[in-house]
C-alpha cells in the first residue's frame, strides 16, 4: 500500500499499473481496503506528489500573475499617461511556436509512455520529440528577446511609459517561468537517458509546460487588449 | 534501479558527507532546525534593536555607549539621530514579522514536525525544501547587509508605503540602497516561503501514511497546512509588488510614483503612478501575513494544550473549520488597514464587516480552548504555561480588534500606539508564546535532551508579566492620541505620555533581559540537558513514536507507522496509561467530538 | 503554580481595566459637530469588549485554578453543551455584537463621509510636504490659483508653486504656516501632498485623513469650540515625521477676520 503514497524510483509500466485503474472513476480517490481487514484503517488514495505539487505551483504562479494583472488594471485606470502601442508582430510567431511545442511535447510524452511500457527498446527515439520541444522553447525565448529589441528600437524602453513597463514585466516574468520549464524538460531528458525517469515527473513537467502555454495566451490577450 | 517493494522510499538516502548532513541537507528535520537557528539569531537582533528604540523613546537625548560603532552616521557621539531611530524601527519590524514570526512557528516547527506527524519519511521535494531555507537565509543576509551600506537601512517602516519608498535617496537616508536591499530581501523571502508552502501542501495531501486520514491529522498539521495555503497566495502577491518597487527604484518606472512630486525643490521625473496600488498589493499580503504568524501558534498551542489537559478538544472539526474560516476571511479584511488612507469611504464599510465577522471564528477558537479546559486534568509545565499564556495574550490582543475593525473609531486610533499595542499583543507576543510553547514541548524530540524546567518557569513568569506591563500601556496612550513611529514626542499634547514611555522602556529592558534566561536554557540544555525519553509528555501523535530521539534520518526507521486512531486519544483506558498513541493497534473506545 | 497563575491573570486583567474605567488616559475632548457618534461608538465598543476581555480572562483563570489539580481517579468532565453550544454562543453573542457595532459604526462613518460639504463652506487648502503643513486661503476673490509644481521653491518662499504674475486668481491667495478657522463655520479642507504620503490628524476635531500624493482629497468639518489645537502627521513620511505638526486655531468670526487680514499683509 505504501507504494501508492511514496513512489519507487523506477520507470513504471503503463499496462500493469493498478493506479491507472484506480485513477478512473471517483476522481482518483478511493477507499483503501486494508489488508488486515481492520475497519479502523481508512485511507484515501493519494496521487503522486509531483502531480499535486504541480497544481500547487500553478496556483501560486497564477496568483502572481493575477496580482500583476490587477496592478495593470489599477495603474491604467488611475492615470492619464497611458500610451498605447502595437505589439511587435513577432509575438504571434512566438505564440505559434509555443503552441507547437505543446503539441510536440504531447507526442513526446506518448512516445515515452510507450517506451516505458517496454514496447520500444531505446531511449533515443522517444527523447527526440522532447528535444524538439526544448528547441521550440528556446526559440520562443529568443523570439521574445527579438520582440524586446524591436520595442526598444522604437524608443519604448522599460521606463518609457507604464504600458511598456508592464509589457516588459509581464513578458520577462513569463520568460523566467518558461526557462524554469525548460530546465525541468532538460531534467526529464537527462532522467530518461539514465532510465530513472518517473512517469509522474514527466506528466508534471508536461502539465507545467502546457500551463506556461495557457498563461502566455492569457498574457497575449491581456496585453493586446490593454496596451 | 533498486528494489523498493517493502516500504516507502524517500527521494534521498542517508546523508553521506558533512555538507549534506548539516549545511545543504535535504532532511526536513535539519532544514527545520536551520530555520529555527535563523529565527533564533533574528529574534536576538530584533530584541536588541527594540532595546535601542525603547531607550531612545524613554530618554531621547541619552547617549548609548558604543552606539556609534554600529553606525557612525546614525549615532554621532552615541546619540541616535531621528532617521536612525526610524531605520532601527523598520529593521526591527521586518526582522520580527518575516524572519521570526513567519520562520519560527511555520517554517521551523512545520518543517521539522509536519512530515513526522503525518507519518512521512520526508517532504516530497527535498531539494526545493533545501533551497527554501537557503534562499530565505540569503534574504536575511541581504536585509542585514543594509546596516553596512551607504547611509544604512531603509527608514520607511515594514509597510514601505510608496512614494516614500520608491523615489530613492531624495526621500531620506536609507531610501536609496536601503530600500532596494529591503525589497530584494523580501522578494527572496517570498520565493523561499513559496517553495516551502509547495512542500507543506503536497506533504499534507500526498505523503500521509497509512491510516492517516485528513481528520486524523493533529491540529498542528492542520494549522501548518492552512498557513501554507495562505502563504502560497499571500507571498505570491507580495513578490511581484516588491519587484515593481525595485523597478521604480533602479529602472525609473512609475508604478507607484505619481506625477508632480517635488522634493528639495526638484520636480521628480516620475509620472502617473498609483500610491494606493502599493497599499492594496501590500495589505493583500499584509493581512494574511498576520494570520500566517498566528495560525501556526494556534495549532501548536492546541497540540500542547491537549497533551497537557489529557483530553481532546471539545471538537476537532470545529477547530479546523474555524482556522480555515480565519484563513478565508483574512483575504477579505485587508482594507481595514486603509480606512483613512484615501480609499473610497464605501470600501471602508465593505471591509469593516468582514473584519468584525472574523472575530467570530477567533472567538470560537478561544471558547473551544476554554470549554475544553473545563473538566480537564491539566498538567502544569513550562510548555503548558506558555500555551495558556498564549490564550490570555490572544484574548487581550484580540479584543482591541473590535475597535480597529470600525472605520469610525479608526479616525481616533489610526496610526496610534493603540494599533502598536494591538498587533504586538496578538501577533507579536501571542505568536512568541506559541513559539515558546512549541520549543519547550518539542525540544526533547529535536535535540534528545530536556529543557530545564525551573529556568523555563522563571522565564515564563517574567515574560508573561513583563509583556503585559509593556504592551497594555501602549493601548492607553494610543487612546489618548500618541502617534506611532515618532522618535520623540514633540507635540504639546504628547508631553504627558513621556513618563509612560519611560515606564515602558524599563519594563521592556527587563523583559528583554529575561529572554536571556531562555537563551541560556536553550544553549545549556542543548548540550548538557537531561537526556530525553522518547515520549516525555505521554503524547499520542506520531512524532513521539519514532524509533529514536531525535528521529533517524528517515524518521521512522525501516517500518512506516500505521495509524489506527484519531490524533488525541487522551482520557481513555489504554495499556500505557490514560492515552493511546495514534499508531498503537490497541482497540479502545474512541474519544469522539462532542459537537 | 497553577493557582498563582490564575490569580496573576485575574490581577493583570483587573489592573489593565482600571485606567480604562477611570479614564486616566482617554480620547481628547470633542470639538466637532460630527464627533458625537464616533465617541458614542467608542464607549459602546469599550464597554462590550471590556466585558468580553474580563469575562474570558477570568474564565480562563478559574478553569486553570480548578482543573490543574485533579483528584486521582477523577474522570474527564465535559463542558455542558459541548462544542456546538459554544459555537452557537459565539455566533449569538459575538455575532450580534459585531453586527450591531458594524451597523452603528457604518452609520457614524456614513454621517461623516457620505455628506457633501455645504454650499457656503469655507474653502481652505492644506499642503503637506516633508516636514511641514502649509495652508492657503483663497483671498477676497474666493478662488484658488492653479498650482505649478515646477515653481515650488522653498528658497523663494513659493511653497505651493503659485504663479502670481500670470494667474490672477493666485494674486490674493494667502499662504500661512498655521491653520486658523472660524468657530461654528463649516470648513471645506482641500488636501494636497507635495511629495510623499502624509496625514492630517487633529484628535480634538475627530478629523483624520491621509494625504495621497497624486490624488487630492477633501474633508469637511465644523469646529465648535474656540481654542488652539495641534495638527499632527500620522503617516510615516521620513526622518522629520515626528516633528511634522502645525497649530490649528479656532477663532471667533471677528478674530478670524482680523487674523486673516494680518496674514494678508505678510504675503
Amino acid at each position: 500500500m505504501a507504494t501508492t503514497i511514496h513512489e519507487p524510483p523506477r520507470i513504471e509500466k503503463i499496462g500493469d499499473s493498478s493506479r491507472a485503474r484506480s485513477n478512473s472513476g471517483n476522481g482518483g480517490w478511493r477507499p483503501l481496503v486494508p489488508d488486515a481487514g481492520d475497519p479502523r484503517l481508512v485511507q484515501e488514495y493519494a496521487p503522486p506528489p509531483a502531480s499535486t505539487g504541480i497544481w500547487v505551483a500553478v496556483a501560486g504562479i497564477s496568483m502572481t500573475f493575477a496580482a500583476l494583472t490587477s496592478a495593470l488594471v489599477v495603474r491604467k485606470g488611475g492615470a492619464p499617461d497611458w500610451r498605447h502601442f502595437t505589439l511587435p508582430s513577432i509575438l504571434y510567431l512566438n505564440t505559434l511556436m509555443l503552441l507547437a511545442s505543446s503539441v510536440t511535447l504531447e507526442i513526446g510524452r506518448r512516445r515515452v509512455a510507450v517506451f516505458m511500457g517496454g514496447l520500444r527498446s531505446t531511449a533515443a527515439s522517444p527523447a527526440r520529440w522532447l528535444y524538439v520541444t526544448l528547441a521550440l522553447g528556446f526559440l520562443f525565448v529568443a523570439g521574445q528577446y527579438v520582440a524586446w529589441r524591436q520595442l526598444s528600437s522604437q524608443g519604448l524602453y522599460l521606463a518609457t511609459n507604464p504600458s511598456s513597463s508592464f509589457f516588459y514585466v509581464f513578458t520577462a516574468a513569463h520568460a523566467l517561468h518558461l526557462l524554469g520549464g525548460l530546465g525541468g524538460l532538460g531534467r526529464v531528458i537527462y532522467k530518461l537517458d539514465h532510465l530513472v525517469l518517473r512517469r509522474s515527473t514527466l506528466d508534471a513537467t508536461a502539465r507545467y509546460w502546457h500551463f506556461m502555454d495557457v498563461l502566455w495566451i492569457y498574457l497575449l490577450l491581456l496585453l493586446w487588449m490593454k496596451l | 534501479m533498486h528494489d523498493t517493494s517493502s516500504h516507502a522510499v524517500a527521494h534521498h538516502g542517508p546523508p553521506a558527507s558533512f555538507i549534506r548532513k548539516h549545511i545543504f541537507s535535504l532532511d526536513h528535520k535539519v532544514i527545520g532546525k536551520q530555520y529555527f537557528g535563523l529565527a533564533f539569531v533574528a529574534v536576538l537582533v530584533g530584541i536588541f534593536l527594540s532595546w535601542l528604540m525603547r531607550l531612545h523613546l524613554g530618554w531621547t537625548n541619552l547617549a548609548i555607549p558604543g552606539l556609534h560603532l554600529l553606525s557612525s552616521n546614525g549615532a554621532p557621539g552615541n546619540l541616535m539621530t531621528p532617521e536612525y531611530y526610524l531605520q532601527l524601527m523598520t529593521m526591527h519590524a521586518t526582522i520580527m514579522v518575516f524572519f521570526v514570526l513567519t520562520t519560527a512557528p511555520f517554517a521551523a516547527f512545520g518543517n521539522y514536525f509536519l512530515p513526522i506527524q503525518v507519518g512521512a519519511e520526508d517532504m516530497p521535494f527535498p531539494r526545493f525544501n533545501m533551497m527554501s531555507f537557503w534562499i530565505t537565509f540569503l534574504g536575511f543576509i541581504a536585509l542585514m547587509s543594509s546596516f553596512f551600506v551607504g547611509d544604512g537601512p531603509t527608514l520607511g517602516g515594514w509597510t514601505q508605503y510608496a512614494p516614500l519608498s520608491a523615489i530613492g535617496q531624495a526621500a531620506g537616508p536609507g531610501e536609496g540602497t536601503g530600500v532596494v536591499l529591503w525589497a530584494i530581501s523580501i522578494t527572496l523571502f517570498c520565493i523561499g516561503q513559496l517553495l516551502g508552502s509547495l512542500n507543506f501542501i503536497t506533504t499534507t495531501l500526498d505523503m500521509r501514511t497509512r491510516g492517516m486520514s485528513l481528520m486524523r491529522m493533529p491540529l498542528s498539521v492542520w494549522a501548518w497546512f492552512i498557513t501554507s495555503v495562505m502563504g502560497l497566495t499571500a507571498f505570491a502577491v507580495l513578490m511581484p509588488a516588491c519587484i515593481l518597487l525595485i523597478l521604480d527604484h533602479v529602472a525609473g518606472t512609475s508604478f507607484f510614483v505619481p506625477s508632480n512630486l517635488v522634493i528639495n525643490d526638484q520636480l521628480l521625473p516620475h509620472s502617473g503612478g498609483s500610491t494606493l496600488l502599493w497599499q492594496h498589493l501590500f495589505w493583500f499580503f499584509g493581512h494574511p501575513e498576520v494570520y500566517i504568524a498566528i495560525v501556526p501558534g494556534m495549532g501548536i498551542v492546541s497540540h500542547v494544550l491537549i497533551t497537557s489537559m489529557r483530553r481532546p478538544l471539545l471538537s476537532h472539526r470545529v477547530m479546523i473549520y474555524s482556522m480555515g474560516a480565519l484563513a478565508v476571511l483574512s483575504y477579505m479584511v485587508y482594507g481595514h488597514h486603509m480606512f483613512v488612507s484615501g480609499m473610497n469611504p464605501v470600501s471602508s464599510i465593505a471591509f469593516s464587516f468582514p473584519t468584525l465577522i472574523i472575530t467570530i471564528p477567533a472567538t470560537i477558537i478561544v471558547l473551544l480552548w476554554l470549554g475544553s479546559l473545563y473538566g480537564s486534568r491539566l498538567r502544569i509545565n513550562t510548555a503548558s504555561l506558555f500555551a495558556l499564556g498564549f490564550i490570555s495574550m490572544f484574548i487581550s490582543g484580540g479584543v482591541s480588534g473590535f475597535f480597529l475593525a470600525q472605520p469610525s473609531i479608526d479616525i481616533l486610533l489610526h496610526g496610534t500606539y493603540f494599533v502598536v499595542g494591538h498587533f504586538h499583543m496578538v501577533m507579536g507576543v501571542a505568536a512568541m508564546f506559541g513559539i515558546f510553547a512549541g520549543t519547550f514541548f518539542w525540544f526533547p524530540k529535536m535535540f534528545g535532551r530536556m529543557m530545564n524546567e525551573t529556568l523555563g518557569r522563571i522565564h515564563f513568569w517574567l515574560t508573561f508579566v513583563g509583556t503585559y506591563t509593556i504592551f497594555m500601556p501602549f493601548h492607553y496612550i494610543g487612546l489618548a492620541g500618541n502617534i506611532r513611529r515618532y522618535q520623540a514626542f514633540t507635540p504639546d499634547y504628547m508631553q504627558q505620555f513621556i513618563p509612560v514611555h519611560k515606564f515602558i522602556t524599563v519594563a521592556a529592558l527587563l523583559t528583554g533581559a529575561a529572554q536571556l534566561i531562555f537563551v541560556y536554557n536553550l544553549i545549556h540544555s542543548r548540550f548538557w540537558g537531561k537526556p530525553a525519553p522518547d515520549n516525555p509528555w505521554e503524547a499520542t501523535s506520531l512524532e513521539w513514536s519514532t524509533p529514536s530521539t531525535p528521529p533517524p534520518w528517515n524518521n521512522f526507521g525501516d517500518k512506516m507507522p500505521v495509524v489506527y486512531h484519531d490524533p488525541y486519544q487522551y482520557g481513555v483506558e489504554g495499556s500505557t496509561g490514560d492515552y493511546v498513541m495514534q499508531n498503537s493497534p490497541e482497540r479502545i473506545e474512541t474519544v469522539r467530538d462532542e459537537a | 503554580m497553577a493557582k498563582l497563575f490564575a490569580v496573576t491573570i485575574i490581577v493583570i486583567a483587573i489592573l489593565s481595566a482600571i485606567p480604562i474605567v477611570r479614564h486616566t488616559w482617554w480620547t481628547s475632548q470633542d470639538i466637532s459637530t460630527h464627533g458625537a457618534p464616533i465617541d458614542e461608538q467608542m464607549s459602546e465598543t469599550m464597554a462590550e469588549s471590556g466585558i468580553l476581555f474580563l469575562a474570558s480572562q477570568i474564565l480562563l483563570a478559574v478553569f486553570i485554578w480548578k482543573f490543574s489539580r485533579p483528584r486521582p481517579g477523577e474522570k474527564i468532565k465535559s463542558f455542558p453543551g459541548g462544542a456546538m453550544g459554544l459555537v452557537i454562543a459565539a455566533f449569538l453573542l459575538v455575532g450580534t455584537e459585531v453586527l450591531a457595532l458594524g451597523a452603528f459604526g457604518a452609520k457614524a462613518w456614513a454621517s461623516i463621509y457620505f455628506t457633501p460639504p455645504g454650499a457656503n463652506a469655507m474653502p481652505l487648502q492644506v499642503q503637506a510636504g516633508q516636514f511641514a503643513f502649509y495652508f492657503r486661503y483663497p483671498g477676497p476673490d474666493g478662488k484658488f490659483g492653479p498650482l505649478h509644481p515646477d515653481l515650488i521653491s522653498e528658497a523663494n518662499q513659493n511653497i505651493f508653486g503659485l504663479d502670481t504674475e500670470h494667474d490672477p486668481d493666485s494674486k490674493d491667495d494667502i499662504v500661512t504656516a498655521e491653520m486658523a478657522i472660524p468657530v461654528n463655520r463649516e470648513i471645506h479642507l482641500l488636501m494636497h501632498s507635495k511629495d510623499v504620503g502624509h496625514a492630517f490628524f487633529v484628535p480634538e476635531l475627530r478629523v483624520h485623513q491621509d494625504f495621497v500624493p497624486g490624488l487630492d482629497l477633501s474633508m469637511h468639518f465644523t469646529a465648535t469650540k474656540v481654542g488652539r489645537y495641534e495638527i499632527v502627521c500620522t503617516q510615516l513620511c521620513g526622518l522629520g515625521h515626528y516633528n511634522m505638526r502645525a497649530y490649528l486655531s479656532v477663532f471667533s468670526q471677528e478674530d478670524f477676520d482680523s487674523w486673516l487680514k494680518k496674514q494678508a499683509t505678510f504675503q
